[in-house]
Order: structure tokens, then C-alpha cells, then sequence
């Protein structure tokens, strides 16, 4: 810092408590709401420090058997169905933008800006301004209830695209020229140079992607309606359906705990590669 | 802009478009069309019978008051997102840019919400608001508010606009703390040898230099509370009580999916799309400016 100032540094690490408090006391609730027995947190006020139903809870959570009044399925089945979902979107995505950026800047060909331009479109078609006709598609096409319907519309990525076209733009010709020299075809000059350069963006995006496939809502609740297809974050709505009471809060509670690990698992071990996608992507 | 040297093939580039194109000439273009043709058709529940109408859906959707009071409520709901969003993780990235000690502690937790899932923000800030057990509720209670946001709009407003906030803080935190560490320290140096306190250089130096980032917060925190939000209205208030946190994007969906009235539900759509592509001209017009810095 500029200079020294220890009131300034006093309030800096007041303020950076204040925030670290009013992020983490939601959290931390959950965490205390979830290691209690259910008829434990329905007195008012909930015990704020950890009880000892933790395993308890955690194992009702994720193999069932719960007795609220609201949906009591399995969390595992639906961790599973979030992660393969995550990982498809994520993987589909990446794929899909490396290959067309790879199209539109490494060839010359006819109706290439309209192609881009199809793509960079779709940004401004969010699921939810065309959900009606979405579901009808796809209801059409048999893909309800299945990882297809929940993956393949979520699919497409404008900004994937737009961020690895802007990169590739900025790898130098020689390389081409070189890697032509040394007889390598396209293919061969996408699998052997380009991918490998991308990793660092392509690290970012998987952490953003993963996030955002993990953390759907809208979409899966009309491409679902068979329990065992239900992702988390679903799931976790269909369990507070009862009055305040008859909910099982503290199964709920472990249920949103099991939601939140994975994305925050990849959140905090790729930090950097994150901070520096979401600060590229965007802009 | 182009490379100088390119590939040359007729069809390995159509090969590669091939899959993004399917997706989204299947999934975005038809569907996108299909919602057009709808919001100009009237058509029973059950599909059976379908009628052009021209714009008279429209026309119903701008006389009906609930949906005039739905904008109305998206507008104060996004207005008091973005504002609280935008200020609360600006203080905080500019206190977390001068912290040294403890640094990479602060800013694992303050980046965490970024992780989590709106509708599970909702599940979490609904139970501690919770009227008959809801720890948050129980404390306000003993200072004399007597909490229920399933009979008080107001308070049911409260309650998303602080689910929708504390899930975006963090997004918006990174971004301020990217700009505050890209302003060259030299400039901070030189204020200061000139007798700038950290005040004055804050609103003569940092703030002005953030200006483009906080613009283009504000537009990205616009579309989140427009159309990410959805999760956290159904999670907590289902656009109760009565209608009153029904947002936009809620009612296409209640309207389309639950009312099932399929041409209404079009023709708000088709509004929506309106807003979004305001708002994406705007951004891109920003993001145009920025190169020419």
C-alpha cells in the first residue's frame, strides 16, 4: 500500500468481516440446520450451534427414506443426474466452440460472417424468453426426461465461441505456416497446436460452464418430470412443498449443503483460471 | 480481422460448424420463430384449434393490469439488485484491495455464492426468513417487525431482492477487484505524494477509472435479475402473495405453463426478447467503445 495507515487497515479488516459474515451466516446455518434432528430445528429459535444427527441426516439425504412432505427421493440419484448433466453441457460446449471457431477463423468459405453471426445471435435467445416453443421441441423430438432433453438445447455457446475466435485470432500465422511446412493438415494442426494453446481459456470456461449446467433450474423443470431425472437444485424445490413444520428443514438443509460442494469444489481449487475467464469472458 | 494464411478446404469448415449450427437452428432459431408465429395466434389448451389474431395479443398484454403491474415489479426488482449489487461489492473490492494480511482467506468466502445455485440461495435465505421458524425472522420479531412475507408483499419483495444480491456479490466483486488491481500504482503513488488521502484518491482517481466496469456491471446485473432470478422467485414466493413478486420471466411461465394460455404467454416472450436484445445492443455498444480506449 501507498502509505501506512492503521485505522484504514482496522476498518479494511472490519469491512472484509462485515462481508465474510453476511456470505458465510447463510451457509453456516445450513451447515447447523443439517447436523440437527428435524424436530430440533422447528423450535423457535433453531439451536445455532452444531448438533449431533450429522451422519444421520446426511444418510437419510442422499439414500432417502425421509418422512417430509414434500419429495423425499434419493439425493444421490440426483447428484449423479447433475453431474453427468454438468459434465455433458460442459464438455458439448467447449467441443462444439472449438471446433467452429476453429471453422470461422482458420477458413475462408462462403456465407462465413452469416454463420457467425447465427451463432453470436443466440445470446440474446435465453431459454426463458422461448421456453413454450423450447419444450414443444423437444417434447416432439421424445427428448423429455432423459440427459439429451437436459443437455443438448443448453448446448450452443455464443460467448465460448466469441472467446476462443477472439483468442485464435491472436496465435500467430507462422505457426500455420510452420506446422504446414511440416506437412500437418488442418485436423492435425487443431489437435496438435491450437487445443493445447487454448488449455487456459479452455480450463476457465470448464469452470464456468460446469457452474452454470450444474446451477440450471427453469430448463429441467419443464424437461423432467420423472423423479429419478430430477438434477439437485430441482429436487431440493420439490422437498419444501409442505408448510413450514412439515418439512424435514433439516434434510433439506444437507441437501443443500450436497448441492453447493461440487461447483464450490471447483470453484476454489481453479480460482485463478476462473477469475481470469469470467474477467475475460465477458469483456 | 483475418488471418493472412488459412486452410483451404470446401467442406472440412462446414464439417465443423455443423454440430453448433444444428443445435442451434433446432433449439434457438425454431423455437424462436415458433414463439413469433404463437404470440400472434390464439389456440385452446389443448391445441385443437388455432386462430390468427394478429396483434391482439399484445393489445390484451398492455391492458391487462397484472401484467403492467408484473413490469412495474421487475423494474423495482432489477433496479434494487443492480444498485445494492453494484455498491455493496464495490465497497468491498476497494477494502479487499487494500488488505494485504488474510487476503486470499476474504476473498475464497466472499467468491463462494458464486457457486451456488440461485433456486438453493432461495431455499437458504427462505429458511432463515421463515415466519414460524426462521432464525432471521425470530431475531426481527424481538425488535418489533413482525416478519411474513406470504401476506406482505413488501417483505416478500425484500426477501428476493436479498436472496438475488447476496448470490450476485460475488460476480460483481471479481470484476471490481480486476479493475481496482489493473489501475497502475503509480498513479495512486503520484496522488498521494501530491496529498491525496485515500478518500480523495478514491473519487478522483479509482472511481472515475471504474466507470466502464461498473456500466457494464449494470447491464449484466440488469439481465440476471431479468432473467436468472427465475429460480429464486419459485424457490421462495412463487410470485406470491397474490401476484405481487410476480417478475417477467415468472409470469411467461406461469401464464404459458400453468395458466396455459400459450398465445399470451408468446406475446410476452416476444416482449422479453425486445428487452434482451435492448439490452445486448447496449452492451455491445459498450464493449466497441472499450477497444477504442
Amino acid at each position: 500500500m501507498v502509505e501506512r495507515n492503521p485505522l484504514l487497515d482496522v476498518i479494511s479488516h472490519a469491512v472484509m468481516w462485515l462481508g465474510v459474515a453476511i456470505v458465510a451466516f447463510p451457509l453456516y446455518l445450513a451447515f447447523v440446520a443439517s447436523s440437527h434432528t428435524a424436530q430440533d430445528i422447528v423450535q423457535a429459535p433453531m439451536p445455532l450451534l452444531p448438533g449431533g444427527n450429522l451422519w444421520e441426516t446426511y444418510k437419510t439425504a442422499l439414500f432417502g427414506g425421509g418422512d417430509g412432505a414434500g419429495s423425499t427421493a434419493p439425493v444421490a440419484r440426483m447428484m449423479w443426474v447433475s453431474f453427468v448433466t454438468a459434465m455433458v453441457i460442459t464438455v458439448g460446449k467447449i467441443s462444439i466452440s472449438l471446433l467452429s471457431a476453429f471453422a470461422v477463423v482458420y477458413f475462408r468459405f462462403p456465407f462465413k460472417m452469416l454463420c457467425f453471426w447465427a451463432i453470436f445471435v443466440t445470446l440474446m435467445l435465453p431459454v426463458e424468453v422461448r421456453i413454450g416453443p423450447t419444450y414443444q421441441v423437444v417434447s416432439d423430438l421424445g427428448m423429455l426426461n432423459s440427459y439429451a432433453g437436459l443437455t443438448v438445447p443448453l448446448i450452443a455457446s455464443a460467448t465460448a465461441t466469441f472467446l476462443f475466435r477472439q483468442f485464435f485470432l491472436t496465435v500467430p500465422d507462422e505457426l500455420v505456416e510452420a506446422a504446414r511446412m511440416d506437412g500437418a493438415g488442418p485436423m492435425r494442426f487443431f489437435k496438435d497446436v491450437l487445443v493445447p494453446l487454448s488449455s487456459t481459456s479452455i480450463a476457465a470456461l470448464f469452470v464456468i460452464q460446469f457452474i452454470y449446467g450444474w446451477n440450471q433450474y427453469l430448463w429441467p423443470l419443464l424437461a423432467t418430470t420423472s423423479e429419478d431425472m430430477y438434477p439437485v437444485v430441482i429436487g431440493i424445490k420439490r422437498m419444501i412443498a409442505g408448510g413450514d413444520a412439515a418439512n424435514d428443514w433439516n434434510i433439506v438443509m444437507a441437501t443443500a449443503i450436497l448441492a453447493m460442494l461440487p461447483p464450490a469444489f471447483v470453484v476454489v481449487l481453479m480460482q485463478k483460471w476462473f477469475v481470469k475467464g469470467l474477467v475475460d469472458t465477458e469483456k | 480481422m483475418e488471418k493472412r494464411v488459412l486452410f483451404r478446404s470446401s467442406w472440412l469448415p462446414w464439417a465443423l460448424l455443423t454440430p453448433q449450427l444444428a443445435v442451434i437452428i433446432v433449439f434457438f432459431f425454431w423455437p424462436a420463430s415458433q414463439a413469433l408465429v404463437q404470440s400472434l395466434q390464439v389456440q385452446d389448451p389443448f391445441g385443437t384449434s388455432v386462430e390468427w389474431v394478429g396483434m391482439q395479443n399484445f393489445r390484451q398484454l398492455f391492458s391487462d393490469s397484472a401484467y403492467l403491474e408484473s413490469f412495474k415489479t421487475t423494474a423495482w426488482f432489477s433496479l434494487l439488485v443492480a444498485t445494492l449489487g453494484i455498491s455493496i461489492s464495490l465497497i468491498l473490492a476497494v477494502f479487499a484491495d487494500r488488505v494485504v494480511r488474510g487476503a486470499m482467506v476474504y476473498k475464497t468466502f466472499l467468491i463462494l455464492p458464486y457457486a451456488v445455485a440461485p433456486a438453493v440461495a432461495g431455499v437458504l435465505w427462505l429458511f432463515m426468513f421463515s415466519p414460524t421458524l426462521g432464525v432471521v425472522a425470530y431475531a426481527l420479531e424481538h425488535v418489533g417487525i413482525h416478519w411474513n412475507h406470504l401476506l406482505n408483499s413488501t417483505h416478500a419483495l425484500t426477501l428476493i431482492v436479498m436472496a438475488a444480491v447476496w448470490k450476485q456479490i460475488s460476480y460483481n466483486f471479481l470484476f471490481f477487484l480486476a479493475g481496482l488491481q489493473s489501475i497502475p500504482k503509480s498513479l495512486i503513488e503520484a496522488a498521494s505524494m501530491d496529498g491525496a488521502g485515500p478518500w480523495r484518491r478514491f473519487w478522483s482517481i479509482q472511481f472515475p477509472l471504474l466507470t466502464p466496469t461498473t456500466f457494464f456491471l449494470l447491464v449484466i446485473n440488469m439481465v440476471y435479475a431479468f432473467f436468472d432470478t427465475f429460480a429464486i422467485v419459485d424457490a421462495t414466493t412463487q410470485g406470491g402473495p397474490g401476484r405481487d413478486t410476480a417478475i417477467l420471466v415468472y409470469k411467461v411461465y406461469y401464464d404459458g405453463f400453468k395458466a396455459l394460455d400459450l398465445g399470451g404467454s408468446a406475446a410476452q416472450s416476444v416482449v422479453l426478447m425486445v428487452i434482451v436484445i435492448a439490452l445486448t445492443v447496449v452492451q455491445f455498444r459498450y464493449v466497441e467503445k472499450k477497444v477504442n480506449y
